[in-house]
């Protein structure tokens, strides 16, 4: 009995169930809270990922010497109190003292006296440090042994801190977001097409055709990833769009297996044997009924696999053999943080927490897309 | 972490160390145990293949050569309890201790000695560091296979006599014959086992442990040797040593009271050391250098002006005080200070000069060079994967921004990027380092010699310096020799085939409860000079 | 099945030769060579340690040689540990592996089948997103990240167990990087469970079951279950084969003398022999489990048929 319903469900509609069923699931999807709401952190995150790096102040490589592992904070740096020693820093060469400074908002006045005669170009010891500008002398003792200058303070907010070598954390976390998710997204696209294709072709086709390729899937698989990916890595540098092809062009082994499997139990239901006899093309019966019959796992699966390519690119960070500066991902930052998990836990902390976020808001509407895309259910 | 935890850590250390100890059921109450933490896994246990530190500090604690490193790093007799040089330099002769003993109760031999030197040289050993040897007569020639081993300049007189003649006189000898491969190995064991002497249970050593187990990856345990002649003065009778790779994991450990000593820290811990556990991190000079290797074959680079003006523009202050922070040295000279054998090396004159200064110099003279904004200097730097070399990397690439130089980074794996440097490809800057074998100059100078396919990196070809170089060679007389090898500096330091950035240091985490454990310039620490407090 | 099983394992020794040749040529072919390390080594010695090994033949006479002792059970010297062979290293670091992979996969299976089942018998209820969420903490933190807060939290801070070292295996060594090594698997066990559990339940068979007025107890733990662990066990195969071969994270960071570490040390120092030697291990784990999951899918689910 049971059975003739799904027959009925699935075969006879042909196109116009399927467009229901489709829209049917959007109005389920929509009303899942977990998956709406995970649907909106990833748009923030790919959103912020996105744009974030060009409206930030900072560049994404620029270095402030000055502020080397900085703790993340929303009050701007240099604060009123650390004026002092930046100068001291920046003129620790020039045999020149601090005899007075006064720091009134943005403007700081200092007196430098020294045994010798002060070269005015001292002023441009004062400006490499980026936090000062506009700096003027505006007075000289005669005999040139005491001086005078002006300069204005540059303040600059390090919302989430700075890493190793004084780069902003902020911008470089939005930037590696950017190259995480494409990794993410496109290895995992490239596996879905290729394995969801292979998998149920060779599920449903069976015999010699699923042996000769789950053979070939078989050796492939064999062929220990890492050892690959290492080798890849190795050739061709740390080159972004390989990482994809490598990845994705490995990573559709599982989506093949898994959508096989799936293909075995399903084409032994009736509907299948009587789409057959009703004369429905082989390529039509996988498009149309195993596909969307295994969607299910297929979407469970690729939600687990998109954080998987994102934790597998951090493990190649982790090895050295993530992507080259000053480029960065989320994998080369949580892997420095690692390195500095006591120190500088800022590090680690921001691009944890973003990635964890994505991969969260990745999981909540990949099972909303499952109990909506369910067929099985209505 | 404040102190009452770690204080609190260091107890439940012990307990851990105690819990440790029970395991080997039978443990003799009073057993001292000393777990050194040694940074990686050795290759090998026979000294005449090894080639990196950690292997160094296990094979000096379980064989003895003829001259040994004190525990300041001086020179002190081993197995040797004197020698004697002749006065052209070219004769050594040793008096190897009566009391003298393998861990069998075999007395060691002059022959034990001679037959580790010839095999060491004997090209199918297969020795990474067989050239240490070379100052011997006819060494080379036996490496390369030319003539055989028993023509080697080394003789047995007697059963306690060892006569070792040398190429040319070489001042630094005594040194060399610290090194590793100057350890021996037992003849008998060898000559019965053949390669297999290096199993635990074929391991027959001189030194004051002698080896009991074996994990790879794991540990290696070691024990007194009851037949050394200094045993009653040693107090640790058990010595494990664990291949620490991770140094912020090493350092967890520590922390908890696993291991007793760790040679080498995360570098990006190092603040945080200095403010929780100052006490037991140690930083001390390292004869050794930082670079970065120029290609001179590169048509920008072969021009001096542009080579001076890089270095010139690195702020290595500030490189050593804030991205590596560990009290390393601004490297302005090729030769760490400090060098035995060498007066003052020859540091660059604008050492002394302002940032704004060198600055303005450097531009100048990449202006005299052709360079400017309408024609920017390009590079790439490649270094080898690690935080450290990359921090750098980028910091200096930031220095050299304001000249105009464009600089790009390639990271590679660490045998990609000298198996690349080796094959002689086409770089413009790479970072290197090099940690000296023996304390003397020459063993820093020799690497650009235009001969020197394997070190010179830059490919520098310099008449006048290989000229100098073969001269010290020749010159017995110690301070003509270091007035010759200082002018040779001086032309290095003018042609600049590599931008010394900083010397080394020898990064250690030591407990508190270890005593005897003093900083020297070659890291070298034998466990039979360390007293653990109970 | 016993038939299908002998033919699959005869039929992947064309497979394992083909990876023994892939890798062979990948290995060589990849820049910098066994001996060209940080310390630069004289031309003159670079070429006896070359002798020793036959580096300086033709490729093709390597790879013969290498086939020549394959074919004896001989995996050669290591060119990097040089006082080993690699099949003394792989046989010092397999045990280890097993024993600590298989806790690892036994504890993932255990706690995120049960984790799995309950989120989908309460599911979009506040327990199942709870239990969701806890488990999704397993796979958001990269386990380099959670190796070191473990030995912080645990080892450091707390004193409870040892940070690091194998301690010749004691069981207090070994709780520390079995949860860490566990930690991601349970969390994807959990949702696969979970994930095709809720698909099982609302099939015919337990609706009838369920229908029927079994106990909750037996429609659960003896149909629906044994459905749902179908996906687990399409993953677990070469999760499992993975696992048991080592993590070179949870090794390097934990000090566990496994065979994972081996594998990448050997593949970044070059060392030609030890890396063939640990593929050649990984090969023949993956083509066992991937039988072992066809065998089990057999046994889990009648419908699939071995032809």
């Amino acid at each position: 009995m049971t059975t003739v319903s799904q027959f009925e469900q699935t075969v006879p509609g042909g196109e116009i169930k399927g467009r229901s069923l489709w829209a049917d699931a959007w109005a389920r999807l929509r009303s899942n809270r977990a998956a709406v709401a995970g649907a909106i952190v990833l748009a923030i995150i790919g959103l912020a990922s996105l744009f974030g790096p060009m409206l930030s102040p900072h560049d994404v490589g620029q270095v402030y010497r000055s502020y080397i592992k900085v703790p993340a904070s929303t009050t701007a740096y240099p604060r009123e109190a650390e004026i002092p020693d930046l100068l001291k820093t920046a003129l620790r060469r020039s045999r020149a003292d601090i005899t007075s400074l006064d720091v009134d908002g943005d403007l700081v006045t200092l007196t430098l006296t020294a045994e010798r005669e002060i070269d005015p170009r001292i002023t441009r010891s004062v400006e490499r440090n980026a936090d000062f500008t506009n700096v003027q002398i505006i007075e000289t003792s005669p005999d040139g042994l005491s001086l005078t200058m002006q300069m204005e303070v540059t303040r600059s907010y390090f919302l989430f801190g700075t890493d190793a070598n004084g780069r902003d954390l902020l911008t470089r976390t939005l930037f590696g977001g950017r190259i995480s998710l494409m990794i993410g997204l496109l290895a995992t696209f490239v596996s879905l097409i290729i394995g969801v294709t292979y998998g149920a072709t060779a599920g449903f086709i069976g015999g010699r055709v699923d042996s000769v390729m789950m053979r070939i899937v078989d050796v492939l698989y064999s062929i220990p990833f890492m050892f690959f990916v290492i080798l890849l890595m190795v050739f061709f540098g740390r080159n972004i769009i390989l990482m994809f092809v490598a990845v994705g062009a490995v990573e559709w082994l599982d989506m093949a297996r898994i959508v096989r499997g799936q293909t075995l139990s399903i084409k032994r239901r009736e509907f299948i044997e009587a789409a057959h006899a009703c004369g429905v093309s082989t390529t039509a019966i996988i498009r149309r009924h195993i596909v969307p019959n295994t969607l299910g796992p297929v979407v469970v699966y690729m939600t687990l696999l998109v954080p998987k390519v994102i934790l597998l690119e951090s493990f190649l960070s982790f090895l050295g053999l993530g992507v080259q500066e000053p480029m960065t991902s989320w994998g080369v930052l949580i892997s420095e943080g690692a390195n500095n998990i006591v120190e500088a836990p800022w590090m680690l902390i921001f691009p944890a927490t973003f990635l964890a976020l994505t991969l969260f808001a990745f999981n909540f509407v990949g099972d909303g897309l499952r109990d909506a895309l369910d067929p099985k259910d209505r | 972490m404040k102190y009452e935890t770690l204080h609190r850590m260091w107890r439940l250390g012990a307990i851990a160390v105690g819990a440790s100890m029970t395991l080997s059921a039978f443990a003799v109450q009073a057993e001292v145990v000393f777990h050194r933490g040694n940074t990686g896994e050795p290759e090998t246990l026979d000294p005449h293949r090894t080639s990196t530190t950690y292997e160094a500090h296990i094979l000096h604690d379980l064989l003895e050569g003829l001259v040994v490193h004190a525990a300041d790093g001086s020179l002190a007799p081993g197995a040797a309890e004197s020698w004697e040089i002749s006065e052209d330099g070219l004769q050594y002769v040793f008096k190897i201790r009566d009391d003298a003993r393998w861990s069998n109760g075999d007395p060691v031999t002059a022959e034990d000695f001679a037959f580790s030197l010839q095999r060491i040289l004997t090209p199918d050993t297969g020795a990474k560091y067989a050239n240490i040897l070379y100052p011997i007569r006819d060494a080379e020639k036996i490496n390369n296979g030319e003539v055989p081993a028993d023509q080697l300049g080394v003789a047995a007189l007697d059963e306690k006599t060892l006569q070792i003649t040398l190429e040319a006189p070489t001042p630094f000898f005594l040194e060399l014959l610290t090194h590793q491969t100057g350890l021996p190995v037992h003849k008998g064991q060898v000559e019965a086992h053949g390669d297999d002497f290096v199993q635990p249970e074929n391991y027959v050593s001189n030194g004051a442990y002698k080896l009991e187990e074996v994990v790879p990856q794991a540990h290696i345990k070691s024990v007194r040797n009851e037949f050394h002649w200094d045993k009653d003065n040693i107090q640790v009778d058990t010595v494990f040593y664990y291949p620490t790779e991770d140094r912020a994991a090493a350092l967890r450990r520590f922390q908890a009271g696993e291991i007793h000593v760790n040679n080498d820290v995360p570098q990006d811990q190092v603040r945080w050391m200095r403010e929780n556990i100052a006490d037991e991190f140690k930083a001390s000079p390292r004869l050794g250098t930082y670079y970065y290797a120029l290609d001179m074959r590169d048509p920008d680079l072969a021009d001096a002006r542009v080579r001076q003006a890089l270095s010139m523009a690195i702020d290595r202050e500030f490189l050593v005080e804030e991205i590596t922070g560990a009290g390393q040295v601004p490297a302005y000279s090729f030769v760490p200070p400090g060098t035995n054998n060498y007066d003052e090396p020859a540091i660059a004159d604008y050492a002394k000069l302002s940032m704004i200064d060198r600055e303005e110099e450097a531009i100048a003279l990449l202006t005299d060079a052709g360079f400017g904004p309408d024609n920017p200097l390009e590079l790439e730097i490649r270094y080898n994967t690690s935080e450290n070399h990359k921090q750098v990397a980028l910091a200096i690439a930031d220095m050299w921004a304001p000249l105009g130089v464009e600089v790009k980074l390639l990271n590679t794996d660490v045998a990609t990027h000298y198996g690349y440097l080796r094959d002689k490809g086409e770089f413009q800057v790479a970072r290197a380092g090099w940690i000296g074998d023996y304390n003397d100059p020459q063993n820093f100078l020799f690497m650009v010699e235009s001969d020197n396919a394997g070190f010179n990196y830059a490919n520098y070809n310099s008449a006048e310096y290989d000229a100098l170089m073969d001269q010290a060679a020749a010159t017995i007389d110690l301070d003509e020799r270091a007035k010759i090898l200082r002018q040779a500096e001086e032309l290095f330091m003018a042609d600049l085939p590599f931008i010394p950035i900083y010397h080394y240091v020898n990064l250690e985490l030591v407990s508190e409860k270890v005593e005897g454990w003093e900083q020297n310039l070659q890291g070298r620490h034998l466990t039979r000079y360390v007293k653990l407090e109970q | 099945m016993l038939a299908y099983a002998v033919r699959r394992l005869f039929g992947a020794i064309p497979t394992i030769f083909v990876i023994i040749a892939i890798s062979f040529f990948m290995i060589r072919l990849a820049p910098g060579g066994p001996f060209s390390l940080e310390r630069p080594l004289p031309a003159n010695i670079m070429r006896n340690l070359e002798a020793i090994y036959h580096l300086d033949k033709p490729l093709m006479v390597q790879f013969w040689i290498y086939l020549q002792n394959l074919v004896q059970g001989n995996l050669g010297p290591s060119m990097v540990y040089r006082d080993l062979s690699v099949a003394e290293i792989i046989g010092s670091g397999l045990p280890v592996s097993i024993q600590f992979g298989g806790a690892a996969i036994l504890l993932a299976l255990v706690v995120g089948g049960v984790l799995g089942s309950y989120a989908a018998l309460k599911q979009n209820q506040m327990s199942d997103y709870s239990v969701m969420a806890i488990a999704m903490v397993g796979i958001t933190i990269p386990n380099f990240v959670m190796a070191p807060l473990l030995q912080l939290i645990l080892g450091v801070e707390l004193g409870w167990l040892p940070v690091g070292g194998w301690g010749e295996g004691a069981f207090r060594n070994k709780v520390l990087p079995v949860i860490a090594l566990a930690l991601p698997q349970v969390a994807v066990v959990a949702r696969l469970t979970r994930g095709s559990m809720i698909e099982v339940l609302r099939t015919n068979p337990i609706r009838t079951a369920r229908a029927k007025g079994l106990p909750e107890r037996i429609v659960i733990g003896r149909h629906a279950l044994r459905a749902a662990l179908l996906p687990v066990v399409s993953y677990l195969g070469p999760a499992a084969a993975a696992l048991l071969t080592g993590s070179v994270v949870i090794e390097t960071i934990f000090g566990v003398p496994g065979v994972g570490r081996l594998f990448v040390q050997g593949a970044l120092n070059r060392d030609y022999t030890l890396v063939m030697g640990t593929v050649i291990l990984i090969a023949c784990f993956i083509v066992i489990f991937n039988l072992l999951v066809d065998l089990i899918y057999g046994v889990l689910d009648p419908k699939v048929r071995y032809d």
